[in-house]
């Protein structure tokens, strides 16, 4: 399988499985969404021939009742028409038009959500959460991997000694427990009990004030330090894990034979060796988090996706919920995208099949 | 042969202290399941999520033993059903007494007492007398009523019926008895029956409002005229603020109860989803490595195609769209969960299919079915029971994860059920950490227990195919 083919294929699959999730959305909510749409178009109508029987000069259908049902009838069938919606949710054309309408992020407008400065378009509420959302996990990410590395190669050093044992529990142990969970136990003993943290991670002043950024940071901390300390055994984990790996590699074995310092191997050729499946892990995190931490950001009260989803499903406000899946999941399939295509470019195995 | 092997296989696994943790933490997820099953009433399960059924139970009472922590006992909720009952005839009419001994040793009051009573009676209400014997000696006379008429033309009437201490009538009793000449109404801070009931007379004590404690005797005695007429059952509940081993919730709902039953739900969640997922996984991955060629590259881009599902939004779309069943959970879940084994099946089975024994069986004419099931299947058994132990966890999480946004099935007492209610109540902000703990608790045990045996099943199972 060249490289070219290899792209074609990993291509195919973003697509398929795009748009499997577009008519897959469309089978569960489509129906849904379409009757509150029909709703809506016979309240416009209706309004509409109410406003036209009020000017003069009246139309004609105003004398009679039954000319204005059928006027009305002619009228919704129309409007629905004109947004597309005389076809069902499955019809060719509409799933191509929801992949327009995703490519070019129009998401249609919300139920009750609005962003702060009182817009209703999805995309708007979508694109004020996402900055803080990537904010938050890309810097528990980055903290993670920092502590992970650190800790993971110096239990690496002495495999079965007293920190490697110590990491290898704890990067079992806090991959198992649900964030979220230790998030409300979190708030519970530092911002209910000592009172040192907000239990609130929104800041109660509005986006525009200057000192919004300086109050979201302190808000920041407490969400923060606990994704950070429940996340940074298992990076220590697959650290260790890579560099005791690496180490029984020849090359290592012959560099440690010609008497290179034990620094040098570690830092120079064994980090080298480990970056690629290390920034993998990295995106793959960094991806996972945009939607994966729904629930942590909903415990902090975070005011990034995964609140807005929180409160999208609480208020039932379907064209938020589909237009969140619709961006965390393209967000999610490019990402795994590019890292399938840096592997296909870097590593000689994948183009062998 | 076999048998040997599984002894000595449970020799190596016994040397790992991990896998012994895990199994043992998994022994009590099982013994847990096995309570919940034999001797939690059913309706507990049933009607988990019916407030109705709880009214009998505090709400957020913290459980009973942080009294062992406190120098103040608080009072503790009990239901007592077990009275010793009494026979006689009193002025020709037939007597039953119901009596209830309890040991008041609490440093507050209860919040309220109330009997319930199950009777039959014929055309003639019963009378019902109810009182309590104090430490000190004195009888309060609680309350003297008589049972409401039966409709007419009913032989046996049923009644469910019920005495409270909130009643006006008791409340007047009790204070009327309460007080004395030196004990006046204005010198009471509390006049409730259920403070009055439970506190020190003035003229014993010179201090005002202190718990008498001692032992208090409720008898309740039913006078009945007809041949019909019977007590069913009767009840006493002393409210308190303490129950049971780990409270109760806002709803009265005991936690402990609601934690035994997550056991069952959440194994059979996980052990479901994770046995199919695997067999699934297995049998695709085979298929796909044996067959080769066009075939497996077609099946598994069709698994690369089910593996980048986000599957949890998958899932909130179809909770909110329509009502979400536990059927349909795992269902979703064997459906997306399948392929992250049926790579690594498919490249042992690459393998294994170049071996001499596999090649000799496919000349002398063996099926492709037969060949995968008797020689390719077993060499990748041991695998994929380590992957059975840990793939349990996913589902189980994902579970909670989904009740925790309100997602689950509604009915179900799951832990991530359990967890909702706490935040959508507010124990956070209210400290209710009996509410919070039990259920998260419960959750990393079981996720860490079947990781620690399925890691130690790798190693045991799988030493050449791990890297260290």
């Amino acid at each position: 399988m060249g490289l070219g083919r290899f792209v074609v294929t990993r291509t195919l699959n973003l697509v398929i499985v795009l748009f499997a999730v577009i008519f897959l959305t469309l089978a569960m909510a489509g129906e849904a969404t379409d009757n509150v749409v029909r709703r809506g178009a016979e309240v416009y109508v209706r309004g509409d021939i109410a406003e036209q029987c009020r000017s003069q000069p009246q139309p004609s259908f105003c004398r009679d009742a039954a000319a204005i049902q059928q006027q009305m009838r002619t009228m919704t069938s129309r409007y629905l028409e004109d947004i597309g919606l005389n076809e069902p949710w499955w019809s060719p054309k509409r799933l191509w038009y929801k992949a327009y309408s995703l490519a070019t992020l129009n998401l249609g407008e919300s139920y009750y959500q609005r962003s702060y400065s009182g817009s209703n378009i999805v995309r708007d509420i979508i694109l004020e959460a996402l900055p803080k959302t990537v904010l938050l996990f890309s810097t528990a990410t980055i903290l993670s991997l920092f502590l992970g590395l650190l800790i993971g190669i110096r239990a690496a050093r002495r495999p079965g000694g007293l920190l490697d044992r110590l990491i290898s529990t704890i990067g079992v142990a806090s991959g198992t427990v649900p964030l979220w969970w230790v998030g409300i136990i979190v708030i519970l003993f530092f911002s209910y009990t000592l009172r040192i943290f907000p239990a609130r991670a929104t800041p109660l002043i509005p986006p525009s004030d200057p000192a919004y950024i300086p109050s979201l940071l302190y808000h920041m901390i407490l969400p923060l330090v606990t994704i950070t300390s429940l996340s940074f055994g298992s990076w220590a984990y697959v650290v260790r894990n890579l560099v005791i790996g690496i180490m029984q590699e020849d090359y290592i074995t012959v560099a440690m034979a010609k008497g290179v310092p034990e620094r040098n191997i570690l830092y120079g050729h064994v980090l080298r060796s480990a970056a690629p499946p290390v920034i993998t892990i990295v995106i793959l995190s960094l991806s996972g988090s945009l939607g994966g931490a729904l629930i942590t950001e909903a415990v902090f009260d975070w005011p990034g996706m995964g609140r807005l989803f929180y409160q999208a499903i609480g208020g039932l406000d379907i064209p938020i919920v589909i237009g969140l899946v619709y961006v965390t999941t393209a967000l999610y399939l490019a990402s795994i995208f590019i890292i399938d295509l840096l592997y296909g470019l870097f590593d000689p195995r994948v183009k062998a099949g | 042969m076999a048998q040997r092997g599984i002894r000595s296989l449970w020799r190596d696994f016994a040397k790992q202290p991990e896998g012994i943790l895990g199994l043992s933490i998994l022994t009590l997820l099982l013994i847990a399941t096995s309570i919940a099953l034999t001797s939690l009433p059913q309706e507990t399960f049933t009607e988990w999520s019916d407030p109705t059924y709880w009214t009998r139970y505090p709400k957020t009472a913290a459980p009973a033993w942080i009294n062992l922590f406190s120098l103040t006992k608080q009072p503790e909720h009990l239901i007592l059903h077990q009275p010793s009952i009494n026979e006689d005839i009193v002025g020709g009419l037939k007597r039953v007494t119901h009596t209830y001994t309890l040991d008041y040793a609490y440093d507050d009051f209860s919040n309220d007492i109330s009997l319930n009573y199950f009777l039959n009676y014929g055309a003639t209400p019963p009378q019902i007398e109810f009182r309590v014997t104090r430490p000190d000696g004195e009888v309060f006379s609680l309350s003297r009523t008589t049972a409401p008429s039966p409709p007419p033309q009913i032989s046996i009437y049923r009644l469910n019926g019920s005495i409270s201490s909130a009643d006006r009538i008791l409340r007047n009793n009790v204070l009327q008895q309460f007080s004395k000449p030196n004990c006046p109404f204005s010198a009471l801070n509390d006049t409730r029956a259920n403070v009055l009931i439970f506190q020190a007379s003035c003229d014993k004590i010179d201090t005002s409002s202190r718990v008498l404690k001692g032992v208090y005797i409720f008898e309740i005695s039913f006078f009945f005229f007809g041949p019909v007429d019977k007590v069913q059952t009767t009840e006493l509940i002393v409210g308190g603020r303490v129950f049971g081993f780990m409270g109760t919730d806002d709803l009265g709902r005991d936690i402990w109860v609601g934690v035994l039953w997550g056991t069952p739900v959440a194994l059979f969640i996980g052990l479901t989803v994770s046995i199919l997922g695997t067999g699934i996984g297995l049998m695709y991955g085979v298929a796909s490595g044996y067959f080769g060629g066009k075939t497996d590259e077609a099946m598994m881009r069709f698994s690369d195609i089910v593996i980048s599902f986000p599957l949890l939004f998958l899932l909130i779309i179809i909770a909110v769209s329509t009502r979400m069943t536990i059927g349909l959970l795992i269902i979703v879940l064997v459906v997306f969960g399948w392929p992250g084994l049926s790579k690594v099946t498919r490249s042992i089975a690459l393998q294994l299919k170049t071996l001499p024994y596999v090649e000799v069986s496919q000349l002398i004419g063996a099926s492709s079915k037969w060949v995968m099931i008797r020689h390719i299947v077993p060499q990748i058994t041991p695998y994929v029971i380590a992957s059975v132990a840990l793939s349990v966890p996913g589902p189980i999480l994902t579970e909670a994860g989904l009740s925790f946004l309100g997602l689950g099935d509604p009915t179900l007492p799951t832990w991530g059920k359990i967890l909702n209610d706490a935040y959508v109540f507010g124990a956070g902000a209210r400290q209710l950490w009996w509410w919070i703990m039990p259920p998260g608790v419960m959750l990393a045990l079981t996720a860490i227990s079947f990781v620690l045996v399925g890691n130690a099943l790798d190693k045991v199972l799988n030493p050449k195919m791990r890297s260290l």
